[in-house]
């Protein structure tokens, strides 16, 4: 079965077309753009919040598109179970929903960083990423605010629960402060909730998708939402 | 009508990534007496409230809902008549 994705259009988005493009054009399933003043879903089976500026990023990265109309039935489709992918600036949504806990922090550079990164799958328990089939993954990152924080009981809870799902890693697999771009504790680059049915990522796997880009780690993520949600 | 006036901070403990850089443009400008600078946020806007403490509850939930976020940030605010 052909899973529908849901691709949430705020103002300032500047990803939902490689989303769109990446799920439906390189990988072959439906997608339907979701304007963020609608609150209909239109039966889609995974959300996608992307990338962006929403807002322009104004107060804090994604305060505002929290309380986009769109947002309270992703909450509520997520509450009942429905799949949600915040990337980059869509993490930074669902932390300011409360979909995720933590928070977004500039980089501790304040630099702005686009680069390609290496991620250490931690847990291949979730739909996002039951079929990856490798141990790491390379797929940029592209953020200013990337610096993922949370008290000390929140990061026992993530550890304890198993929700690190991407850890900033060597391309061997070590995950060591010197590979972090970004000073996220625990080099954290994607979390999911308890319940593992909302995952938030910093890097871009919609950017890594497009062969001819000659990087495709990114749908691995995708494939394994396709093949995992419906069973 | 009532002015408000909000301050977020971000907590204490928690790093301040653009205070550093600030204080580290200061140390170049030869300020060397600077120390812990943080950088937060000063808001201000207009409540029109028949009362004051109808006024104060909204500038608590504005803030506490919308202009800071409780897990790494304060807030005070202050409320004068305009």
């Amino acid at each position: 079965m052909k899973p529908k994705f849901g691709v949430v259009v705020f103002p300032g988005s500047n990803c939902d077309h490689d989303a769109y493009f990446a799920v439906k054009k390189i990988l072959g399933y439906d997608a339907e753009f979701l304007w963020h003043k609608e609150t209909d879903l239109k039966n889609s089976d995974v959300i996608i919040l992307p990338g962006g500026f929403s807002y322009g990023d104004y107060l804090r990265t994604g305060s505002i598109a929290r309380f986009s109309p769109i947002m309270n039935s992703v909450i509520d489709f997520a509450n009942k179970g429905g799949y949600v992918i915040g990337i980059c600036n869509g993490f930074q949504i669902l932390l300011e929903a409360g979909l995720l806990p933590g928070a977004m922090q500039q980089n501790e550079s304040l630099k702005f960083i686009c680069e390609d990164v290496y991620l250490s799958v931690k847990n291949k328990d979730t739909v996002f990423t039951k079929s990856i089939d490798t141990e790491i993954l390379k797929i940029p990152i592209a953020h200013g605010e990337g610096n993922y924080f949370a008290d000390d009981d929140t990061l026992k809870e993530l550890e304890d629960n198993e929700q690190i799902v991407f850890q900033y890693s060597s391309q061997d697999n070590n995950i060591d402060k010197k590979y972090n771009p970004n000073g996220s504790l625990l080099n954290i680059a994607g979390i999911v909730n308890k319940r593992k049915n909302v995952l938030g990522m910093m890097p871009h796997p919609e950017r890594s998708c497009d062969p001819i880009l000659r990087k495709t780690d990114g749908q691995k993520i995708f494939k394994s939402i396709a093949e995992n949600i419906f069973n | 009508m009532y002015k408000a006036t909000v301050i977020v901070k971000r907590r204490p403990k928690i790093l301040d990534p653009q205070g550093k850089a600030a204080e580290q443009g200061a140390k170049l400008l030869g300020f060397n007496n600077v120390s812990k600078t943080r950088i937060g946020k000063y808001i201000e806007f207009f409540v029109n409230t028949p009362t004051l403490e109808e006024a104060e509850k909204e500038v608590k939930e504005y803030s506490e809902k919308l202009l800071s976020n409780p897990i790494m940030e304060d807030f005070e605010f202050k409320i004068e008549k305009a």
